[in-house]
């Protein structure tokens, strides 16, 4: 996996123009970059006596006014609890927030609003999609049955796999990488049985920043009869997700990588599977009909969320999405794909310094070592100079034994970064480099 | 390491990375009485303390790991400042050493900088004193202490995991 420094530089901006020219086929897009920053109130603000230069957007990313604004004014001016109530407060709240699950589901391409279901993030929706699909009557896992992952997944798309598998008695099989840090298509196709019932993708992934070839995915996966669940948690931010054109039949990712609120993100599930689904929590809202002899249940997405929701969260969801849209999604990526490429060109080149991963098709973030310097000394000494980066295994054990690494330092990208940031973060690296001399 | 540092330089001073670059009783003890891991799932740093304890005094000690270098540092200089102490005075030393780093209000901020407080009784912290600065940073407390707690499994565990090497 560890890629020679010198050829790093050429695959990852080849990386950066791919994702570029996929999106801006036709005159380059205007970006108004001071205005967007504008937007972001906490980006104005000084960290040890220096501007703020905030990188840990994979982690999590900063809101925009309006978001911020939209759950104040929820709270402000027509908060209620939704569903039932027969007041206007309630009606003002309930329609504010199935107006969320309709702009939602424009955000991914879903055919219609009941096949979105609100969840506290991606880790719920992957926990819902294992618990109620993978135990359910007409649906779950059997003795023998198999899930595939993948070898770059974040352990919230491996560990409820590896809980299902265990309790069911079926087998978890694991689709290696190769040497860039993508996905091993070839082996997918080797793993791919009549016994595999569900597959587990990242769409991006969070340590080595690969998209995945998602609709390449789907169709081998359906033309041996199993489900794709895709984790989008980090391609959402970064890329125009589109179910119907990516084939998947579960696509899930969280609202707080998306410039929305934490405790909110959302489940696309194919409708006819959704149908076939039980309820994994009960509760209020979720029944058709309450009696002790039995229950009916209501059907999705309400089949799926049980208790008061999240409603300040999905109505601050909507507001972040529909800021990503209008800034247009194809000049976001555009403008990643500009700083991801900036950033593999100023790391690369400095002495010492090894991008991890070199996927031809790259979004949103870079790993990378220093060589003879911990990461987390690294993110210390870029902290004290005002630069937020992750450094860790970033919940990816497993793909970190793959790589032989006990952590890297991971710079990852956001619609308001800038490149005189992606400079800064360089010579910071380059200092970091002084210290440990 | 210039200006522009601030309090960086509390947390990287000299002698924490010069015992990075060059840790002290770094390797296997040959004939070690008690060995214990000390990991870290947070950030995967792992160390090994290796001691030979002979009536109740660590008569060698000595580690090895992979880690940042806080906590590389801290395990190099936790074998310096072990060597010939008491378990008793090993113990009381840890307490003084943990306090410093996690900011306690006793936390030998009247020793910080007096690291050569000549003849100074077992509990001088000495040159663990130059891990104060770790109290501003709460994230790296528990690198700083690693090595420190691998050293309290090994005794723990008394001879049970004795011979090792």
């Amino acid at each position: 996996m560890h890629q020679p420094t010198t050829s790093a530089p050429a695959r990852a901006a080849a990386g950066g123009s791919a994702i570029a020219a996929s999106t801006a086929a036709g005159a380059a897009p205007s970006y108004d970059l001071e205005r967007v920053r504008a937007d972001f109130p906490l980006l104005a603000q000084t960290i040890h006596g220096r501007p703020l230069i905030y990188l840990d957007n994979a982690a999590s990313s900063q809101k925009p006014r309006a978001v911020l604004e939209a759950i104040a004014g929820c709270y402000r001016d027509y908060y209620a609890n939704v569903g039932r109530g027969v007041h206007r407060l309630a009606q003002l709240a309930t329609a504010a927030r199935e107006r969320a699950r309709e702009t939602v589901r424009a955000f991914v391409g879903a055919a219609a609003a009941e096949e979105i279901v609100f969840v506290s993030g991606t880790t719920e929706a992957i926990n819902l999609v294992a618990h109620s699909y993978g135990r359910g009557r007409r649906t779950g896992l059997a003795a023998g049955d198999e899930v595939l992952v993948t070898a770059m997944e974040h352990h919230s798309n491996l560990v409820p796999w590896q809980l299902l598998c265990e309790e069911r008695g079926a087998s978890l099989r694991v689709v290696p990488i190769d040497r860039r840090g993508e996905l091993d298509l070839a082996a997918l196709r080797r793993l791919l049985s009549p016994r595999t019932r569900i597959v587990a993708v990242a769409h991006v992934s969070n340590v080595l920043g690969t998209i995945n070839p998602v609709a390449e995915i789907a169709d081998l996966v359906h033309r041996s009869g199993a489900v794709l669940l895709v984790d989008g948690a980090q391609a959402a931010p970064h890329l125009t997700v589109d179910v119907a054109m990516l084939g998947c039949d579960f696509y899930a990712f969280s609202g707080h990588k998306v410039y929305g609120p934490s405790g909110i993100g959302a489940l696309y599930g194919r409708a006819e599977l959704l149908a076939a689904m039980p309820p994994w929590q009960g509760g209020g809202g979720m029944i058709e009909q309450v009696r002790f002899e039995g229950t009916t249940y209501a059907p999705p997405p309400q089949r799926f969320e049980a208790g008061t929701p999240n409603i300040e969260g999905a109505i601050g969801l909507a507001a972040a999405l529909d800021y990503l849209t209008t800034l247009g999604l194809n000049a976001v990526a555009v403008w990643e794909g500009r700083l991801l490429q900036r950033a593999a060109e100023r790391l690369s080149a400095i002495p010492g310094v090894q991008l991890v991963g070199s996927a031809r098709e790259r979004a949103g973030l870079l790993s990378f070592l220093v060589e003879g310097v911990h990461p987390h000394d690294v993110g210390t000494v870029l902290d004290g100079l005002g630069i937020a980066v992750r450094a860790g295994h970033h919940c990816a054990q497993p793909l970190m034994e793959v790589l032989e690494l006990p952590a890297t330092t991971r710079a990852s990208f956001g619609l308001y970064n800038t490149l005189d940031e992606v400079d800064a973060l360089a010579a910071a690296v380059e200092r970091v480099r002084e210290v440990f001399a | 390491m210039s200006g522009g540092f601030g309090e960086l330089q509390d947390l990287y001073g000299e002698v924490i990375l010069d015992h990075n670059r060059r840790p002290r009783n770094f390797g296997r003890l040959p004939g070690a009485s008690h060995s214990a891991v000390g990991y870290n799932p947070l950030c995967g740093d792992r160390v090994e303390v290796y001691l030979r304890v002979e009536q109740g005094r660590i008569e060698e000690i000595a580690f090895e790991g992979v880690g940042c270098a806080i906590s590389t540092a801290s395990a190099s200089m936790m074998t310096e400042a072990l060597r010939g102490k008491s378990l008793e005075e090993t113990r009381r030393l840890f307490e003084r050493f943990h306090a410093l780093v996690t900011g306690a209000p006793d936390g030998g901020g009247s020793t910080r900088g007096g690291a050569d407080t000549a003849g100074g009784g077992a509990l001088e912290l000495g040159k663990l004193a130059a891990f104060a600065g770790v109290g501003e940073y709460p994230m790296r407390v528990k690198c700083a202490t690693l090595a420190w707690h691998a050293l309290q499994s090994a005794l723990a565990a008394g001879k049970a995991t004795a011979g090792r090497g």
